[in-house]
């Protein structure tokens, strides 16, 4: 889990001897992603995809958001979507009143007035528990999740009980003729957002501060002996983190038209700390990738297992346990080894691991799905159908082939991490001799 | 008696639970003196030190740099009032490249505060600064690496080039020598020596080479107490100075 730190400084500094070049080189990623964003929808047309791009969208601000405290000032906070449902509901309570008073706001503007509601819980939460570091403020935090779950259901007229609160995000103020009634114009509506919050988050790390929270996530110690207080740097991020999970919120309570209780539960805190944390925490991009893959797998699994969540929590222990630095320190690590050139001697113990992998996968969906039929799913039998087969699990065969899925699985894995760790040996050798350290 | 001495120490008092590590210490370095602190392992040298520089609250007396009081007040302010210090365990920001490490020590003393409002890239006389700094310790060829992959000698400047990046008038360093080589003290003296150029320096050191050769004023601490203070010559003449500390090392 190597430091963007370190990368962003070499792209800020030393070429600093051609300002335009530099420039151009921040702008670019930028500019591929807002065409990438405007060009989406026209290559993924369904509806079905529209829904999940959009949920992808703002999962990406969620996520983002969550890393400001977690990879970027080393905060873990267990009660984030509290900042994300109270966004939600006060664009919904918002967006209600200027329907109702004919207030002349736009729709594309109502998320700030969940960014505004996130920065100000987060001003009177953060004040309590950002005195706090480590254990002691992930505790806070899953306090006020509890306290703030509670209120909701002792404020009946405020957060509307069990069913939450609807609204009509078509019948506000329409500068254009476009009404955001269709999940086309919304998905818009949600990318731009999504652009413009990446943009600020990302600015906001190369800015004093943002390097404070570095300095402060390494070693809060020191950042006392250089004139910081680390309490106040944690009090700010907090803050900015609180914002644009509110706007995250609102996005999501504009999207679903409705802010119920499950926006700011445990489970959701539970996602957005998943998702963060599988995409990687060390990088920028990290917590973009986590959002993008955890949305449209909670779409795509959902429909076709009822213990979805089962899968994410062994996803999630595979991350923490074989790539602490998620999916984008995955690809950062490889990230030397393709520039030495020797990615090709990488390939051959790869693919050899591909059978393995599916093989486990196998073995453990087969597992997973045998025992939920017999110990979730008794009403319904034992006769069940999986990959398109059917069997019964209370026979002893598929018991016996999954065990020896398994099995085979792990002596395959001991055959091929040998030739996997040589390969990785030779790519470093190879790539010291050509300068790049591995 | 005109301008206040840089740093005043009176009747300095430090007890965890009931052990009174620091016994009554009272010192006075004028500005521009390097003075040097020595005293066998477990004196509290290193106790003093977080003491003056906000790491702990004495228990009693009071230390004052400038001629206003600092004693009790949070480490941080000290140190923007223009008091710096080094830590005897190496103690940087790991995950961070060294150009990163010594910018975190500049940007207060260039008034960038807690801005996230403007880039760190575009503040006025921070990368100036940091690139002078990073020459001045030598680890220019080196500003990309990740801090924590330097060698133990090379983090050992790193952690002295944060210390006086932000440019504070008082320096204390808590034997930036210790574990290196003959060779790699020589140039950690030469730093030493250029850093504290025109500014006022305590410096806790057992090599006693460095430690004659460096310092205007040299005290030594026994036991939470100060048994001599004065210019080296006299210190090493000192027969209380012989049997309480130089006669152990001689023994060892
Ligand atoms: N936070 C603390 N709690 C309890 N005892 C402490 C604490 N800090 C230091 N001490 C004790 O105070 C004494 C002095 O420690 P200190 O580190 O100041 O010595 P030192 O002179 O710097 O020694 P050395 O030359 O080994 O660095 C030691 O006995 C140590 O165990
Ligand atoms: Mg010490």
């Amino acid at each position: 889990m190597s430091d963007t730190t370190a990368s962003n400084s070499r792209s800020g500094e030393t070429i600093r001897a051609n300002p335009r070049s530099s420039a151009l080189r921040a702008a670019g990623p930028w500019l591929l992603s807002a065409a990438a964003l405007v060009a989406l929808p026209f290559i993924f047309r369904s509806d079905t995809y529209l829904t999940v791009m959009s949920l992808m969208g703002i999962a990406i601000v969620f996520a983002l958001s969550y890393n400001m405290m977690l990879g970027q000032t080393g905060m873990l906070s267990f009660g984030h979507a509290v900042y994300y449902g109270l966004g939600a509901y006060f664009v919904v309570h918002g967006m209600n009143w200027a329907i109702a008073t004919r207030a002349p706001i736009p729709l594309p503007l109502m998320p700030l007035v969940g960014g505004i509601a996130g920065l100000g819980f987060a001003v009177i939460f953060g004040w309590l528990s950002t005195k706090r570091s480590g254990t002691t403020f992930s505790m806070i935090s899953l306090g006020l999740a509890e306290l703030v779950g509670s209120s909701s259901l002792i404020l009946r007229t405020f957060f509307g009980g069990e069913e939450g609160i609807t609204t009509n995000r078509t019948k506000l103020l329409r500068l254009t003729d476009w009404s955001f009634g269709s999940q086309f114009q919304m998905y818009y509506l949600i990318a731009a957002w999504c652009l413009i919050s990446a943009v600020v988050m990302y600015a906001l790390t190369r800015t004093p501060f943002g390097r404070m929270c570095n300095a402060v996530r390494e070693n809060p110690e020191r950042a006392q002996f250089v004139g910081y207080n680390p309490q106040v740097v944690r009090y700010i991020a907090f803050c900015l983190s609180g914002f644009f999970a509110g706007i995250a919120g609102a996005l999501a309570g504009i999207n679903f038209e409705l802010a119920n209780a499950n926006l700011f539960g445990a489970a959701q805190s539970g996602t957005v700390l998943l998702a963060t944390f599988i995409g990687g925490i060390g990088t920028f991009v990290g917590p973009v990738l986590g959002a993008v893959l955890v949305s449209y797998l909670q779409v795509m699994l959902s429909d076709i297992t009822e213990v979805w969540q089962l899968y994410f929590g062994l996803m999630f222990i595979a991350v923490v346990m074989f790539a602490p630095g998620g999916l984008a320190g995955l690809v950062q690590m490889h990230a030397p080894v393709v520039r030495a050139g020797v990615i090709g001697r990488l390939m051959p113990s790869y693919l050899m691991a591909i059978v393995p992998a599916l093989l486990l996968l196998l073995g453990v969906v087969m597992l997973i799905e045998m025992t939920v039929q017999l110990a979730v799913k008794q009403s319904e039998g034992p006769a069940m159908k999986l990959f398109g087969i059917g069997f019964n699990a209370n026979q002893p065969w598929p018991w016996l082939l999954m065990v020896v899925l398994l099995a085979s699985a792990y002596a395959l894995f001991r055959l091929v991490s040998p030739r996997l760790s040589a390969a990785w040996d030779s790519a470093r050798v190879t790539a010291a001799e050509r300068g790049i350290v591995i | 008696m005109s301008a206040p001495a840089a740093l005043e120490i009176r009747g300095l008092k430090k007890s965890f639970g009931p052990a009174e590590i620091i016994r009554g210490v009272d010192l006075v370095v004028p500005k521009g003196e390097r003075h040097a602190v020595i005293g066998p392992n477990g004196a509290g040298k290193s106790t003093l030190f977080n003491l003056i520089s906000g790491l702990l609250v004495p228990t009693s007396g009071e230390v004052v740099l400038n001629g206003a009081r600092i004693s009790g007040r949070p480490a941080f302010e000290i140190n923007r009032r223009g008091l710096s210090r080094s830590f005897q365990v190496t103690n940087i920001f790991p995950r961070m490249s060294v150009f990163e490490n010594i910018r975190c020590g500049v940007l207060w003393s260039a008034n960038q505060k807690y801005a996230f409002w403007r880039g760190v890239q575009s503040a006025a006389g921070v990368a100036e600064r940091t690139e002078k700094v990073l020459d001045e310790i030598g680890l220019t060829d080196r500003r990309e690496v990740l801090a924590g992959v330097l060698t133990y000698a090379e983090q050992r400047a790193l952690e002295i080039g944060i210390t006086v990046a932000g440019g504070a008038e008082v320096i204390l360093l808590d034997e930036p020598t210790a574990g290196m080589s003959r060779h790699e003290t020589d140039r950690a003296v030469g730093l030493i020596r250029r850093i504290s150029e025109g500014r006022t320096l305590m410096i806790v050191e057992h090599d006693m080479g460095v430690v004659f050769g460096l310092a205007d004023r040299i005290s030594v601490l026994v036991y939470g107490e100060i048994v001599a203070t004065g210019p080296p010559a006299e210190i090493r003449a000192s027969a209380k100075v012989k049997e309480a500390y130089l006669g152990e090392e001689a023994h060892a």
